[in-house]
């Protein structure tokens, strides 16, 4: 068949399309899509990264996920602190309680423009165990009030999302357990895109592992950080010893982005507060 | 001109706006105490029906299987009259209180603002109605031509300058409340129309009548003019209903609310005002509040003693909350959703009697929208949705954070999350501080906090962790800084607090901290995590947070 005859075809269909979706109103031909225009983005308050991904988009789902100490909740107030310092109310959704206003306030996040709701309040409650028995009696006590957790954060994301006039949405289940995490139906995430979907709202989510998949605009996996401190020649006592920094290295595993990016990771330095 | 505004049979009036589905029924309205009842008000439906002020509720009950008797409500006899003055209020600043049932409204040069005498009384019925309210309105050239047009047409009644004579002429006699021996004198003559007084010659009614005949004659011809009297009526909204049945369920108590919001907002709508604040008080069955409150107040030692007691015992049925609003304003759906949501959370004890709500009265909130203004929610649908997660996560769970000026760790207070205005900067100021702010590239190492601090066995060598293990964390410890000691406000040492085993109760702390990096033994990857743990001055250890 020559390129003639295919682009017949195509007329043809085309206008079969257009007849069979003439009595179905809001249904457009799959022919005539049109593309999907860039998003906006605004930034992450770390200029690598916004270098790298052109910051959080706006109107998506954004994943971020790492072990512990991995360096998400330091990326997570950069943003927030950016948010804030452009005038935007923010809304942290703390599934494990585990937010701590003094490190966001060190890191200029206005704390007055966040809402903060802490689903996972008094819901872990961790004892000495006398026997093996009671440890694991009481672990899956506490795996069962860290579900309440992450069910209450989805029940408050889902209120927050409708509400409206958020500039950044976070949903923190950083410290909950994957397994437990893993439980959130996909059909939840993307429930949330949709909801953010064609408003400025940024959505935001920390995990351990990547739960969102196709759902998620942006994942950014963070790496393990590398604990630098001050080490002269001579190694000090550990008194004397200080952390004082942190190495990240953010890889970009997902982007829904029209361009072309310069590269998949990139790598920024935390300070501790009391390093100045 | 004046504008007068009359509810005939208030009681009733008072009793069908809070129920407006009995306003197509015959209604009476009986007062004293059982079984004594009286009948002291009733509507037109009732008297068509034979009943007759007077009748003891059996009687009226006799006469008419189907008649409506309810109980009379001084309190909603207030707030229907506080209600006709707001109506009143709304049109006119200078009313007069003439009556509990009457009001008389100026309208000298309101015609610029809302148009002619008759559109006037046209609109003022209206307003009245949409209070609930179903009143009679008259227009005249002086107060009381117009008050007894008021009291004696029904609907809406215009009389044009010069024309008062003849249209007042058709009331009767008895309109004018004359003494009862001129009214009797005034029979004999056989005058018992306003008309008929109004023709007889002045010199000859002041000769037989005194000055009192005169100024009935004059009343009668609506050829008086006095001054108008305004009040200044205090701005106390408050509404209440007596239910006729003790209310179990919170959907027929929504129902209720849901009726005294919309005439709360209808009477703030009418002197433009808003609220920030909804006081509602919910009177409760004694009876049904639990024996064991009750049986507090049943052995008393002394009369001042039991007198005490009985107080507290009717402080103890009354049911109080009070929501405070950030910004001013005027939503009965938000109101009664808000009311609903925190009576869901907090029930009351017992059956519910009497509702009383009262709305505290401020300027409405004007906020001009900006293009430059960044984004931020409604402050009415914010507030819904703060009280929707407050019923999901707790009412202390939800808010700003303000970290406290002392350097106890973890130290910090939940506030209520607003969003003002004020602190919304426009988008050039935005553009401006994202210039004196370069992006930076580095952040700020944080910290995740366990609440409570996670319990851990930690193993020493040399004096320094070389092993922790709970829950959540197992493994070697790599590498440890510290320990760095801290300990304050001992001084506030309770003794009853010194030795709990619930760390966050104490009231001072004295802890060693370490920051420690561990290698899991769990973990896949040779990834370490940072912690800070610390140990008490009882020797134990916690993990206080998570570098991250």
């Amino acid at each position: 068949m020559n390129s003639a005859a295919l682009r017949i075809i195509s007329q043809e269909d085309r206008e079969l399309c257009r007849w069979a979706l003439a009595g179905m109103p809001g249904v457009v031909a799959a022919s005539e899509m049109q593309p999907r225009p860039a998003a906006a983005t605004v930034s992450t308050g770390i200029a690598a990264l916004d270098a790298l991904t052109g910051g959080l988009p706006r109107g998506a789902l954004t994943e971020i996920f790492g072990p512990a100490s991995s360096g998400r909740t330091s990326l997570l107030l950069a943003i927030l602190a950016q948010a804030t310092a452009r005038g935007e109310v923010c809304a942290l959704i703390d599934a494990g309680d585990s937010f701590d206003p003094e490190s966001a306030q060190a890191a200029g996040v206005g704390l007055k423009r966040v809402l903060w709701v802490r689903c996972g309040k008094n819901v872990s409650r961790f004892t000495f165990h006398v026997s093996r028995e009671e440890e694991l009696r009481e672990t899956r006590n506490a795996k069962r009030e860290t579900d309440q957790g992450v069910e209450n954060a989805l029940k408050v994301a889902d209120f927050l999302l409708q509400a409206g006039g958020f500039g950044l949405v976070v949903i923190d289940l950083g410290g909950v357990p994957p397994n437990i995490a893993r439980r959130v139906p996909l059909t939840s995430w993307f429930r949330f895109r949709r909801a953010v979907e064609r408003t400025p709202t940024a959505l935001l989510v920390l995990e351990e592992e990547a739960f969102a998949k196709s759902a998620a605009g942006l994942v950014l996996k963070m790496r393990s950080a590398v604990a630098t401190r001050r080490s002269p020649a001579k190694p000090l006592p550990c008194h004397a010893r200080l952390l004082t920094s942190t190495e990240i290295s953010v890889e970009v595993v997902r982007a829904v982005a029209e361009k072309k990016l310069p590269a998949r990771a990139v790598s920024f330095t935390t300070r501790a507060q009391w390093a100045g | 001109m004046f504008a007068a505004l009359y509810i005939p049979d208030l009681p009733v009036e008072a009793i069908v706006r809070a129920a407006p589905e009995l306003r197509r029924c015959a209604v009476a309205v009986v007062e004293s105490a059982p079984p004594m009842e009286m009948v002291c008000a009733l509507n037109q439906t009732a008297r068509a029906r034979g009943i007759e002020a007077g009748m003891t509720r059996l009687q009226a009950q006799a006469r008419d299987q189907k008649l409506e008797v309810r109980k009379r409500s001084r309190a909603q006899e207030e707030a229907a009259h506080a209600a006709l003055l707001d109506c009143a209020q709304a049109f006119s600043p200078r009313v007069e209180d003439t009556a509990a049932d009457t009001v008389i409204a100026d309208l000298t040069g309101l015609e610029q603002l809302f148009g002619a005498a008759a559109k006037i009384a046209r609109d003022l019925a209206k307003r009245a109605s949409d209070m609930g309210l179903e009143a009679h309105v008259a227009v005249a050239s002086n107060p009381d031509a117009a008050l007894h047009a008021t009291r004696g047409f029904s609907g809406v009644t215009v009389i044009p300058p010069g024309k008062e004579s003849e249209l007042l002429g058709t009331l009767s006699i008895e309109a004018l409340s004359p003494p009862p021996q001129l009214l009797d004198t005034l029979e004999r003559w056989g005058v018992r129309t306003l008309r008929a007084l109004a023709v007889l010659p002045e010199v000859a009614v002041t000769a037989r009548l005194g000055q009192e005949g005169l100024r009935l004659q004059r009343l009668a011809r609506g050829a008086t003019m006095r001054d108008l009297v305004p009040c200044e009526p205090p701005l106390r909204f408050e509404e209440s209903i007596e239910l006729e049945h003790p209310v179990e369920l919170l959907e027929p108590l929504a129902f209720v609310l849901g009726r005294l919001l919309e005439q709360l907002c209808a009477r703030l709508g009418a002197r433009a005002l808003a609220t920030n604040e909804l006081r509602l008080a919910l009177s409760l069955q004694p009876s049904a509040i639990s024996e064991a409150d009750v049986s507090r107040f049943m052995f008393h030692v002394s009369r001042e003693e039991e007198e005490r007691e009985t107080r507290n015992e009717k402080r103890a049925t009354i049911f109080a909350r009070t929501l405070r609003l950030p910004v001013p304003m005027l939503d009965g759906k938000l109101f009664l959703k808000l009311l609903q949501l925190d009576l869901k959370s907090h029930p009351p004890a017992a059956p519910v009697l009497k509702v009383t709500l009262a709305v505290e009265p401020v300027r409405p909130r004007f906020a001009q929208g900006g293009l430059f203004l960044p984004l931020a929610p409604e402050p009415e649908r914010l507030e819904l949705t703060l009280a929707r997660i407050a019923g999901v996560v707790g009412e202390g769970n939800v808010g700003s954070a303000e970290p406290l000026d002392t350097h106890r760790p973890d130290a910090f207070r939940m506030l209520r999350f607003m969003v003002t205005p004020a602190g919304l900067k426009p988008r050039h100021q935005e553009a401006d501080t994202q210039r004196l702010k370069p992006l930076g590239v580095r952040g700020v190492l944080a910290l995740r906090i366990f609440r409570p601090p996670l319990p851990v066995r930690v193993d020493l060598r040399s004096g320094k962790p070389s092993h922790v293990r709970s829950v959540r964390i197992n493994g070697e410890v790599v590498s440890a800084a510290g320990p760095w000691k801290t300990s304050g406000e001992w001084w506030k040492q309770q003794s009853n607090r010194r030795n709990t085993e619930d760390i966050e109760k104490r009231d001072s702390w004295i802890r060693e901290e370490w920051d420690i990096a561990v290698a899991s033994v769990t973990a896949k990857t040779d990834a370490v995590g940072l912690y800070r743990i610390f140990v008490d001055d009882r020797g134990k250890w916690f993990v206080h947070g998570e570098y991250d």
